[in-house]
């Protein structure tokens, strides 16, 4: 008993080739039993024949001279992306550390406001902390790391 | 030089683990093209497709380490070439961008070998290939990307069901699925063909 989708999937095999002889003389007497699958076997075999007439465009030859150096411009350009992030975020780190320990040595600041800028940083902590707690556990138990969302 | 080019990639992916970048750059060149193939393939657009496959080797540098060298390498880098044009395919329609001209990735290359066919018969050739063009840019992705793969990369079933991990019943009914669709469309066009004949 053939079913619809071993019909299709020989029909498949026939156009491109990869069917062997006990498929094809199964195809062969699907074809000529049902006159609905060989209507739609001549309107595969036209798709078939206007698609082999079709190739990708080739693009102009000094695409393939630059390439390597492109690839190795984008592989420095990340080494040297990372460095600059990672010494923004220390710079800017002890920055606001420096500014927090003066404005907390002034005696003449009022002290709602030095609890203010202590709060300030601690949610910025909490936050921080949080965002990259979730993210390493998606990253480590995501089912779905995999799927293109 | 010609006896590098001649390594076994697994050879270059040791060499490029321990930090040999030529190594890694005489892969680049082995696989270049058939990595701005694919992402032609999938996003239609030789300037993006040079854009994102130059990005997958990148990545696939900084991630070198992650690499068996035992396994197929370009299976692999595949896997971040899809990645980057699916994302990329979905970032595009969420900007509501139009799809590209596949005339700008497609052409016709039968025309050189093809005994010269009369004046009306190539019109009718190209409209034909203008109709199938268009309904390749509307098919879903997958379906796109597995029919791309058959017919302008030449791939066996078995290698297009390793590149894109899935069944080679999943590929066939994709290739189905989408000849279905390029068929329906020629089937308009050749109605509305004859209709235009008819009327004159």
């Amino acid at each position: 008993m053939t079913t619809r989708d071993d019909s299709r999937r020989l029909m498949m095999a026939a156009l491109d080739g990869e069917i062997n002889p006990d498929q094809r003389r199964q195809l062969d007497r699907l074809l000529a039993d049902n006159p609905d699958l060989r209507d739609e076997w001549e309107r595969m075999g036209r798709v078939k024949e206007v698609t082999s007439s079709m190739a990708y465009r080739e693009p102009p030859e000094e695409i393939w001279q630059e390439y390597w150096v492109s690839v190795y411009n984008r592989c420095e350009r990340g080494v040297g992306w990372l460095l600059m992030t990672l010494s923004t975020v220390i710079l800017l780190s002890w920055s606001a550390w420096q500014v927090i320990a003066a404005m907390f040595a002034d005696s003449a600041m009022p002290l709602f406001l030095k609890l203010a800028v202590l709060g300030v940083a601690v949610g910025a902590i909490i936050l921080l902390v949080s965002v990259a707690r979730e993210k390493w556990f998606v990253r480590r138990k995501d089912p779905y790391r995999e799927v293109i969302r | 030089m010609a006896v590098e080019i001649c390594e076994s990639d697994a050879d270059l992916i040791r060499r490029a683990q321990d930090g040999d970048r030529a190594a890694f750059g005489f892969l680049v060149e082995r696989y270049m093209k058939r990595a701005y193939y694919s992402a032609l393939g999938l996003v239609g657009s030789p300037e993006d497709a040079r854009d994102l496959s130059q990005d997958a080797f990148a990545r696939a540098y900084r991630a070198r380490q992650t690499i068996d060298p035992d396994r197929p390498f370009f299976a692999w880098l595949y896997q971040i070439v899809r990645r980057l044009c699916f994302n990329f395919n979905r970032d595009r329609r969420s900007r509501r961008e139009k799809l590209r001209d596949a005339s700008l990735w497609l052409a016709e290359e039968a025309e050189a070998r093809a005994p010269a066919p009369g004046p009306s018969r190539v019109l009718e050739k190209s409209e034909l290939c203008r109709t199938v063009r268009q309904a390749i840019e509307e098919l879903p992705e997958r379906e796109r990307e597995v029919l791309v793969l058959k017919e302008f990369e030449g791939l066996r079933y078995r290698e297009i069901a390793e590149l894109v991990g899935i069944p080679i019943g999943t590929v066939m009914s994709r290739l189905y699925t989408a000849r279905k669709h390029l068929a329906a469309a020629l089937s308009r066009t050749v109605t509305v063909r004859q209709g235009e004949e008819s009327g004159r």
